[in-house]
């Protein structure tokens, strides 16, 4: 019966699995932080390099215009182009006004990236802010803030903009500012509640307590510690929410109560737009293919960089 | 045995069909980095009614050979080479609808997590009720309770009609089981299934389990990392290492007389089966009298931490306005001894690392005091508190979460020196790099980032962090109770020289008895937030006074088998 070969006490040969010394440290990679990580993966993500290069060119143009078109936008405005064709040196054709399209988006780049860039540096400042001290002290600080942000959360943004712009002091200083401080004013609270969790989600590491117990006092704590591990869901969100700040600006200029009709914008145009609409559609399609590209740029590198950023594809 | 017996008679009237066989598998994950073999020539005999344990530490294949039985392997793992034989059929490349008929009904499964392989969502009888239906058996009401009753769960019919959450860790893994073995398969895979429960549940659970394969006659492939657990409860253990099967044999034999250096190395570590204090301390001829004469003078003048009738109450919500008082220690007194260990032993809840947690100063006590050096600390200024946290450190049980993932080790093991204001720069350099031959890492380590290393390599990251300034109290809570064997006994082997060279105090707490007889020299047990015994290691482990230490320690998997002195 114990030749039954289950019985049998079987040894593989030593060669075959050479013993390892217990535990040792694996030195064949370079060391790697998170954002190094991260950009080791970016750099071969499709998605990235494309919405990378598209918002590099887009951040060109914004900051040097001249290069992409020698026409000045509002000199040349003369009656007679009033919605002409395309024609030489003017590809895009010509708007109601006689202004050259092509000029006017390339132009208007300028003030909708400038707004989308610092409403949500602004948006970060008050919103990081605000939920990293909820998130980390709890308690009453938590729940004053956690209501404010409801508030603004219950209001519709659009409605809440007709109402601010509506305040004496919004009216009478119509600029790129006014709509920034608009658009932070009312989208703050969703940053905050993403800092509050990603924060919360953290504060109860075991690390966290060593540090405490290693004397680390609370505000460095949450400096040091807590809100570079809550970095990456807030990177992810504000580079999705650039994106939305423009068409937020569009929208807002659309309406006639956004950028005053002296700046030149893509909103402001697509607003001007709409009387030529049935002759001239162009006028309207150019400035709205510049903002529906910068906006698919930056929500696509939103989705390249959560990918990387992902804390569960990292390697534990 | 009882097993053993079926199998012999049924080798001797049957052909000698094995029930289950794995012949030279290999298996290829394809990974980002490439294709990578996780097994490679495993191979495993599974005779009727026979149970078969799995041994290895984590990496090393266990549970992907046994999922790649059931047909569950993870989309990017596949089957590269060799056979799995169930009674003769090649199930290795089946497709899924024959997979699907085996599963449950021949091959049934207990997973690894109690917590999280129950849908939350639906009733425990509804989950049952699932699994009979998906394999043609009647679901009905009574069928339901039949199940769950011999799984062990009182009270069947209302018990079917609760929520996992209403259960305790213990009762989902005997539904988990119930479940598992609610078809009546001929193998069950075990995957791992007390490792997330406290030694006296586990042995209940375990015994339980054993109990019902032996009476339907089920083969049980047994997944654990505790070679201690494996030799008392399989009649064969296949060691696992690297993705191959290094030893093979019947469990006592390869417990008694290890072939491959690794199973010996397994065997040399194993805590369940270790008697002895780790010597390193004792070998300095004070200290072993010392600890055997734990009530003389001038040892009890030098009692570095004193707790005296610590009490801590958190009070619980209970709908509007109400709340009740819950304590979560109580009366508990104690003092340790410089330069010793004292162990605080005790399951899930019973207020063991709430003591840490106040000793530390996180937690404020509700009444009693913990004097430390004589001073009472819950009296300690802000900057004196600052003082306080110099000379008391922790290592905290989950090495993946104890350390920054954005700091590099070195920045890691400095933030307590910079945070105290320790030198200057390279001086600093200096003292991490020392730290790190103490914990006996490569100082190149420094460079990288935790997620780089292993549990064990953190961990001593974390003793490292721990030791940087020099502290005269080390609290370990649950230091070394998510590693692997061989990394634990690393570990232990590391704490127990750090405090013989160092002259360090340990205060350890842990659940675990077996690590306790290999570090502590006093132990203390508490059950529901009191302590119910105190005294030195040996006086416990020899003559335990109250049931419940009875039962923790007969808890200990493998205690009770006998091994050849050189081993034990």
């Amino acid at each position: 019966m114990k030749s039954n070969q289950d019985t049998t006490h079987f040894v593989a040969p030593i060669e075959e699995t050479p013993l390892l010394a217990t535990d040792a440290v694996k030195m064949d990679q370079a060391p790697l932080s998170l954002w190094a990580d991260a950009w080791k993966k970016l750099r071969r993500r499709p998605l990235f390099i494309v919405s990378a290069v598209m918002i590099l060119v887009i951040l060109v143009v914004a900051f040097f215009p001249g290069l992409f078109t020698q026409t000045a936008p509002n000199d040349n405005c003369q009656l007679a182009n009033s919605d002409g064709a395309p024609s030489p040196g003017h590809p895009f054709g010509f708007t109601f006004q006689g202004c050259d399209v092509y000029a006017r988006v390339i132009y208007g780049t300028q003030a909708s990236v400038m707004v989308g860039v610092f409403a949500v540096i602004g948006v970060l400042l008050v919103g990081v802010t605000l939920g990293a001290l909820a998130g980390f002290y709890g308690g009453w600080i938590d729940a004053v803030i956690a209501r404010l942000g409801d508030i603004f959360f219950a209001l519709p943004l659009v409605l809440g903009a007709l109402v601010v712009t509506q305040l004496p002091f919004f009216r009478e200083n119509r600029s790129v500012w006014t709509v920034i401080m608009i658009i932070v004013l009312l989208a703050w609270p969703q940053m905050a509640r993403l800092t509050r969790g990603a924060v919360i989600e953290v504060r109860n590491a075991d690390f966290i307590t060593a540090a405490r117990s290693l004397g680390v006092s609370r505000i460095q704590t949450l400096l040091r510690h807590v809100l570079p591990n809550a970095l990456a869901p807030i990177i992810v969100l504000a580079t999705m929410e650039l994106g939305v700040f423009i068409v937020l600006e569009a929208t807002l200029s659309f309406l006639g109560i956004g950028l005053p009709g002296s700046i030149m914008s893509w909103g402001n145009d697509i607003s001007a737009a709409q009387s030529s609409i049935r002759t001239n559609p162009a006028v309207l399609l150019y400035p709205a293919a510049a903002l529906s590209i910068t906006v698919l740029s930056f929500i696509m590198l939103g989705d390249a960089l959560r990918d990387a950023l992902d804390p569960k594809s990292r390697q534990r | 045995m009882t097993t053993s017996d079926v199998r012999i008679n049924e080798a001797g009237t049957e052909a000698n069909r094995p029930l289950l066989e794995i012949r030279d598998l290999a298996i290829t994950f394809n990974t980002s980095n490439g294709e990578m073999n996780a097994v490679r020539n495993a191979h495993l005999t599974i005779m009727p009614g026979e149970t078969v344990a799995i041994v290895g530490e984590s990496g090393s294949g266990k549970s992907t050979t046994a999922l790649a039985a059931i047909g569950l392997l993870p989309s990017n793992g596949r089957v590269s080479g060799g056979q799995i034989l169930l009674e003769g059929e090649d199930i290795s490349h089946a497709p899924e609808k024959r997979m699907i008929e085996l599963r449950g009904n021949t091959i049934g499964m207990v997973p690894q997590d109690p917590m999280s392989n129950l849908n939350p969502v639906w009733k425990i009888g509804y989950q049952v009720k699932e699994t009979l239906r998906a394999n043609g058996r009647p679901g009905g009401p009574d069928d339901i309770a039949k199940v769950l009753s011999e799984a062990g769960l009182p009270d069947a019919h209302r018990r079917a009609k609760q929520y996992p959450h209403e259960f305790s860790g213990g009762m989902r893994q005997r539904a988990l089981i119930a479940i598992g073995l609610s078809c009546q398969p001929r193998l069950l895979i075990a995957d791992e299934p007390t490792s997330a429960l406290d030694v006296t549940v586990q042995r209940q659970i375990l015994d339980h389990l054993e109990g019902m394969t032996s009476e339907l006659g089920t083969a049980v492939l047994l997944i654990t990392h505790d070679l201690g657990l494996a030799a008392e409860r399989a009649d064969k253990v296949v060691v696992m290492y690297r993705g191959q099967v290094v030893e093979s044999g019947p469990s006592l034999e390869l417990l008694q007389n290890p072939q491959h250096p690794y199973t010996k190395r397994l065997v040399e570590s194993a805590p369940s089966l270790a008697s002895r204090r780790i010597q390193v301390a004792k070998e300095q001829g004070v200290e072993a009298t010392d600890l055997l004469a734990p009530a003389s003078e001038e040892a009890a003048a030098d009692n570095v931490l004193q707790i005296q009738d610590l009490r801590k109450v958190y009070k619980l919500r209970q709908g509007f306005g109400k709340s009740s008082d819950f304590a979560a220690v109580d009366g508990v007194s104690f003092d340790v001894k410089r330069g010793t260990t004292t162990a605080i032993v005790g399951e899930s809840g019973s207020g063991k690392s709430t003591v840490a947690k106040m000793v530390l100063q996180l937690e404020k006590p509700t009444e009693g005091r913990i004097l430390f050096d004589g001073v009472d600390t819950s009296v300690l200024k802000p900057a004196e508190l600052f003082k306080f946290r110099r000379r008391v450190q922790p290592i905290f049980q989950d090495p993946y979460g104890s350390l920054d993932p954005m700091y590099n080790i070195f920045r890691t093991i400095e933030e307590p020196l910079r945070t105290h204001k320790v030198g200057n720069k390279a001086s600093r350099e200096k003292k991490v790099r020392e730290l790190l031959d103490q914990v006996a890492l490569p100082q190149s380590t420094m460079q990288r980032y935790p997620n780089e290393l292993s549990g064990g390599q953190r961990q001593r990251v974390a003793i490292a962090r721990a030791l940087a300034l020099d502290p005269e109290v080390i609290i370990c809570d649950e230091a070394v109770s998510a590693l692997d064997v061989l990394v634990q006994a690393q570990v232990l082997n590391l704490l127990a020289d750090l405090q013989s060279n160092l002259g360090l105090t340990y205060l350890f707490i842990t659940h675990d008895l077996a690590v306790v007889r290999q570090i502590a020299d006093h132990v203390c047990v508490m059950e529901k937030g009191r302590l119910v015994e105190t005294g030195t290691t040996d006086e416990v482990f020899e003559s335990p006074q109250q049931d419940y230490t009875k039962a923790l320690l007969n808890a200990i998997p493998g205690a009770k088998l006998m091994l050849p002195p050189q081993v034990a």
